[in-house]
């Protein structure tokens, strides 16, 4: 038995790019994952951070086998999904979980609250016709609805009630992992912060393990224990939540913190802001070098020479910087 | 003389589920040059509190039923359609949230810059491309020549949220309607966008009204701020004093239940309850139900929105009492 739950070692997606109608010629390669390492053990919380586009939830489809990593592995609980055969791999799959963006979309809208839930535990045998009740019961009641709204459908509920369906059902079949890809930007802040209350409490109470996915570094930092950051399908800087919101050391991190607006307005006037120049690169021509040496305040002429490394600058932390 | 003054608006949008009263009596002022945030939750009525002066809410089922929205001498909402178009996009520019959508994906980027010109001031093609040029350049958009002949696809989210406000600008208006400017936008770029606005603001010395659901963005930008809740302001007051002391339960609430200010991963303070069915008349304060501190009173006595000295005001009846 491995000592982590999750496993991910130098994860690569990279999609080929096509180009003609009739006769495709491929024309380049989007590397949306490109190297990512990951451990997590049990009762970890690891946020990921990173803008639009960076491969933060194509990483988290790769780590689930959603879609087919080009090169690296993943081994979940001690078995290695790229060695599984179908059946296997069907067999493994209600260890890990997902809950989406959008709980509009995520949920069959023919299906009521019962049946969303029900049919996981049916599906794979994990309680009798008899017990289904009481299960779905003690699920609604773990995630703060109603017992009595079990027969109704998804649109008789508000986004945020939805989105406590949807992490009820991820909890349906008591995964050792939970992947949650945005799961309150959807979300309005009173309604958000129930629903990040419940995450957090989840996550103590029944000891999850879960990659919390977000580009709102305040969200993320409420939830997570570890944090990683992710520019351009790599990790650039990665450590224990505080301590990379305190000190950040990657100058990406760093420029990321100073953008989140406060709500403070003195606080607002007085602190420096970073302001980086120009977009984040697109991923299928991604700079040589390091790929944040065009936007970085900082970058020196060796930057533009090789991929920095991540490597560990001190116990615990790493970063992805020649200059940390 | 303020700029614009709206005095007790009201708007309806008759569906076949009843009369949903989106705004029911909203009065504000903008002062030249100033920028005034918009705040409030999915459904308050922050933007069509602003949609409707420019007579872009669609009609039917929208309905004005009232009020008055003096812009100089002249009332926006009693203007005919030509005469409302001679004054929108010319003194009146708007920016929305999602510039893919709001941009024409047939047009170039420069045609569609140099329309404004063209249609409102009858200026030259030579005349509008050299201004256009220069607008572009303002907006920090580099190689501006090359730029005029791409199309919107062409451009990042980033880059096409700079083009809309280029050609929002190009008219040189006295007012800015930005809703949720950056919140389909990165935080790196978000920083950027709200720093060229502030920027373009002090060049041309136009007045903003920027709708928001972010109290961070607010805090940042806003010299005043108007706090809507179900269709009415339930606070005003300059953006410092509101930040440091919000004098009503609602306001109070929001700044709460955000993620930043829990720096330490505690439990989030929530708002129980959701926001009122507004196909519904609410009897009194239609926060009541949600407020910790509800009394009788506040779903006996009528609600308003009262001054309470230094610019500051509250419809919060409690607090008007001096009961907190």
């Amino acid at each position: 038995m491995s000592e982590f739950v999750l496993e991910a070692r130098d994860l690569k997606v990279h999609f080929p790019v096509r180009e003609g109608l009739f006769i495709e010629r491929r024309v380049g390669t989007v590397k949306a994952v490109d190297g990512v390492t990951l451990r997590l053990r049990e009762g970890d919380v690891l946020g990921l951070v990173g803008e639009s586009g960076c491969g933060k939830s194509t990483l988290a489809r790769a780590l689930l086998r959603l879609i087919p990593p080009t090169g690296g592995t993943v081994i979940l609980d001690g078995n290695d999904l790229g060695e599984l055969s179908r059946g296997q791999l069907r067999a493994i799959r209600p260890e890990a979980q997902m809950i989406f963006q959008d709980p509009y979309a995520s949920l069959n809208p023919r299906m009521t609250v019962f049946d969303t839930l029900a049919e996981p535990m049916l599906t794979h045998g994990r309680v009798s016709r008899e017990g289904l009740g009481r299960a779905v019961a003690a699920l609604m009641e773990k995630v703060g609805l109603p017992a009595a709204a079990v027969r109704k459908y998804p649109h008789e509920f508000s986004g945020g009630q939805r989105q406590r369906i949807a992490i009820a059902r991820a909890l349906a079949l008591k995964p050792k992992l939970i992947i949650a890809d945005e799961p309150v930007s959807a979300l309005d802040v009173s309604v958000q912060a129930q629903i990040l209350n419940l995450i957090a409490d989840l996550c103590r109470h029944e000891s999850l393990t879960m990659i919390f996915i977000s580009h709102d570094l305040a969200v993320v930092r409420h939830v997570a224990k570890t944090i990683a950051v992710m520019y351009l399908g790599r990790v650039v800087e990665q450590g224990p939540a505080s301590e990379v919101f305190g000190n950040p050391m990657h100058p990406y991190t760093q420029a990321l913190l100073s953008a989140a607006p406060l709500p403070d307005p003195a606080l607002e006037r007085q602190r420096h802001r970073i302001i980086l120049r120009g977009d984040p690169p697109s991923p299928m021509n991604p700079p040589g070098g390091c790929p944040f040496h065009p936007r970085c305040p900082v970058a020196e002429p060796r930057c533009s020479a090789a991929v920095p490394d991540l490597r560990d600058v001190r116990p615990g932390r790493l970063v992805a910087c020649v200059k940390a | 003389m303020p700029l614009l003054t709206v005095e007790n608006l009201q708007v309806s949008f008759h569906t076949r589920n009843g009369v949903v009263r989106a705004v029911s009596g909203v009065s504000y002022s903008v002062e030249k040059g100033e920028t005034l945030g918009i705040v409030g939750e999915s459904g308050s009525g922050k933007s069509v509190s602003c949609y409707s002066l420019l007579g872009l809410i669609p009609m039917p089922p929208g309905r004005i039923e009232g009020g008055r929205a003096m812009f100089g001498k002249v009332d926006l909402l009693a203007l005919r359609k030509p005469e409302l178009r001679r004054i929108r996009g010319r003194r009146i520019g708007m920016i929305f949230q999602d510039p893919m959508t709001a941009l024409n994906p047939f047009m170039t980027i420069g045609d569609q810059l140099m329309e404004p010109l063209r249609v409102h001031e009858g200026a030259s093609r030579t005349v509008a491309r050299g201004r256009a040029l220069e607008m572009l350049d303002l907006a920090g958009i580099p190689d501006g020549a090359r730029r005029m002949k791409a199309y919107p696809h062409q451009f990042s989210g980033g880059m096409r949220q700079r083009a809309m406000i280029a050609m929002a600008l190009i008219t040189r208006p006295e007012l800015l309607i930005a809703d949720e400017p950056t919140t389909a936008l990165d935080v790196t770029v978000q920083a950027q966008i709200l720093d060229l606005i502030k920027r373009m603001q002090r060049e041309l010395g136009m007045a903003v009204i920027l709708v928001t659901h972010d109290l961070g963005v607010v805090a940042g930008t806003c010299d005043r701020v108007l706090v809507m809740y179900a269709g009415r302001i339930c606070e005003s007051a300059a953006a410092p004093a509101l930040f440091a002391r919000p004098r009503h339960p609602y306001t109070e609430a929001l700044l709460r239940s955000l993620p930043a200010a829990h720096v330490g991963g505690g439990e989030l303070y929530t708002i129980p309850g959701m926001p009122p069915d507004l196909s519904k008349a609410v009897k009194g304060c239609a926060f009541a139900p949600r407020c910790e501190r509800a009394a009788p009173v506040c779903t006996s006595s009528p609600i308003e929105l009262k001054p309470l000295g230094d610019e500051h005001a509250s419809a919060c009846v409690r607090v008007q009492a001096g009961e907190r």
